[in-house]
């Protein structure tokens, strides 16, 4: 750690603190110079899972169980990706996922805008004890409840349906959702609707019109993160579809690689499901990644 | 905070439809708090009830339920298999954890230190790492860790290690919770290091000159200053990551179809997983639950007060 500390970097400098400081600035500084090497290397040890996923997906099954490894995909191919495009089971699980991350976003994002209204627009009673709930049971773990809601789900007959994991799955994502509507809620000022009320609108009119297109990045982002909870879950799924007609993405693609496994595991093909999977879910990532970071840590420091 | 209170601070129109319709935040909230309770609420509710109750063979084939006050606890609580599990699942989290916030502070000062292109190539790829599905990210580590083709052992050979040629990582429990723990590090990090990173950004230039006016050092600067101005993200991020450490199942469950020896490995979860989908024992698999439940709100204390001032700033 102390070879970090010994070039601290002082950004855009306005003006020179003292007569030493500029000099020392244009100096050729080694320890930047290495920091800059170290730093390099740690990315390139974060990335090499998602890059070796990729080129293990574009590289023929043959080439994987050769000695040497390729590091570059020399052996282009996209057999691999295609024949887990076209493999039945993924098709099924893919259409089982679009319906229940569908589902899921429509519901939380209408139920979580509607409180996010009421505790950011009102102060009523039992407010405080409302928020404190949804901050509490967004903790929760699925671990903790995954056999009550196996159980429920059971007795009513909706083990393996789109609804019943979709309901799970709309209360586990309320909470959060909530939360992070109520920060884009309270950034639009009352004062504009009711600027468009004195104009001549009625209340509802004032609201749609005015009110809900400055919401909606906030609606988008909290869409996107819904999508990305929805799409990734894998516990309760586990759980609560265990029949095979009725897998989502990530319970088959554990399925498909115990399957390979039986006949000495085809790494090409299983590489090409995981980035079948993954790709769409980093592009969305990257989209609403300032927002999760900030809405969890948010002001925490005013220094 | 009573409805006068609040409309007392605001405009009058505001004022004015607040008393007129003190209904509406209440029907707002109905389909939230509806959703919570069916998701959520009922379950909590049927592990309680449950967790007090025989819950045997008869009971699953519609014979009424025997109330039996604290047995199951007793039962649970005193089998030392429970206790291997829990004191296994705290370590896997705090080792996790404090690793996890010690390595994303350390990548988080780097940033700071080092030029700007290399910083926002170390950003992309730890945003890339933190975006890959926890199911691919589990599935690519089985696969850099295969005994026969991976990466892992490959290097391990190159580097002169040619015992470790064909070493079976998951199938011994030591090595099995080291790539759960990669696992988990490497996904939990980026947020880790990001977050500190976004901190260490927020202190003002103000206050940085002013300390070299002073006549501080570069290292008096990070440590006396800086330091203590981030303090407060590394202590949310660090709860955050025990709570999430705490709660390892599917990362567990996915190595474990590798072949590793199943009750050894097993943490919280995945006991809770064979107790209740594994041996029906519902009554256990529903006390266990409840305790995992009490520890995590324990745990979540600080983070929700950290937020109810948010709420309130």
């Amino acid at each position: 750690m102390s070879a970090v500390v010994t070039d601290t970097d002082t950004p855009a400098p306005t003006a020179p603190a003292s007569g030493l400081r500029p000099v020392r600035r244009r100096r050729v500084r080694p320890g930047k110079i290495l920091l800059s090497g170290l730093g390099l290397l740690l990315a390139l040890v974060w990335v090499f899972p998602v890059y070796w996923m990729m080129n293990s997906a574009l590289t023929p099954d043959a080439i994987l169980g050769a000695d040497t490894p390729n590091f570059f995909p020399v052996h282009f191919t996209l057999t691999n990706l295609s024949s887990v495009l076209t493999d039945s089971g993924f098709l099924n699980a893919l259409g089982m996922s679009v319906m229940v991350t569908f589902l899921t976003i429509a519901l939380v994002l209408a139920f979580a805008f509607l409180a996010a209204l009421a505790i950011s627009r009102w102060r009523f009673r039992g407010r405080t004890s409302f928020i404190l709930a949804v901050l509490f049971i967004q903790m929760l773990p699925a671990e903790g409840l995954f056999i009550a809601q196996y159980q429920m789900m059971s007795s009513l007959g909706l083990l393996n349906q789109v609804i019943g994991i979709s309901v799970l799955y709309v209360a586990m994502l309320v909470p959060f959702t909530v939360w992070m509507l109520r920060g884009f809620v309270a950034g639009v000022p009352i004062e504009l609707e009711e600027a468009a009320m004195v104009d001549g609108l009625s209340r509802p009119k004032a609201f749609i019109r005015i009110t809900f297109p400055l919401l909606a990045p906030g609606l988008i982002a909290s869409g996107v993160y819904a999508f990305l909870q929805a799409w990734n879950e894998f516990t309760t799924a586990l759980v609560i579809l265990p029949a095979e007609s009725a897998q989502t993405l990530p319970i088959w693609l554990r399925s498909f690689l115990s399957a390979s496994a039986n006949r000495g595991i085809n790494w090409a093909e299983v590489m090409a499901a995981s980035t079948l999977i993954a790709v769409p879910v980093i592009i969305f990532f990257l989209f609403v990644q300032g927002r999760m970071t900030s809405g969890l840590v948010s002001g925490a420091v005013k220094g | 905070m009573t409805t006068t209170t609040g409309a007392s601070t605001a405009s009058d129109g505001i004022a004015i439809r607040r008393r007129r319709k003190p209904a509406t935040p209440y029907l707002l909230l109905i389909p939230a708090v509806a959703a919570l309770l069916v998701g959520l609420g009922y379950p909590v509710y049927w592990q309680i009830v449950t967790s007090l109750q025989e819950f045997g063979l008869m009971q699953q084939f519609g014979a009424p339920p025997e109330f039996v006050g604290l047995d199951n606890y007793a039962r649970i609580f005193t089998d030392t298999e429970v206790w291997s599990v829990v004191a296994k699942s705290i370590a896997f989290c705090l080792v996790n954890a404090l690793l996890t916030v010690g390595i994303g502070l350390g990548l988080a000062v780097l940033m700071r230190s080092v030029h700007g292109w290399v910083r926002i190539t170390m950003q992309i790829t730890l945003l890339l790492a933190w975006a890959t599905p926890l199911v691919a990210a589990v599935t690519v580590f089985r696969w850099l860790f295969d005994d026969r083709n991976g990466v892992v052992n490959w290097l391990f050979v190159q580097l002169g290690q040619e015992n470790l040629d064909g070493y079976n990582w998951l199938g011994n429990v030591w090595t099995f919770f080291m790539v759960a723990s990669f696992i988990v590090i490497w996904m939990s990090v980026p947020f880790v290091a990001l977050s500190i990173y976004a901190g260490l950004t927020q202190v003002s230039e103000e206050v940085l000159e002013a300390a070299r006016i002073d006549g501080a050092g570069s290292r008096q600067i990070l440590w006396r200053i800086i330091m203590p101005l981030v303090r407060p993200v590394i202590a949310i991020v660090l709860l955050l990551q025990i709570i999430w450490d705490l709660r390892v199942f599917a990362q567990i469950r996915l190595l474990q179809d590798a072949g590793a020896p199943i009750s050894e490995t097993n943490l919280l979860g995945n006991y809770i997983y064979e107790l209740g989908v594994g041996s029906q024992d519902f009554a256990g698999a529903a006390a266990v639950s409840l305790f995992v439940l009490v520890l995590t709100m324990v745990l979540s204390g600080p983070y929700v007060r950290y937020l109810m001032k948010e709420d309130a700033a």
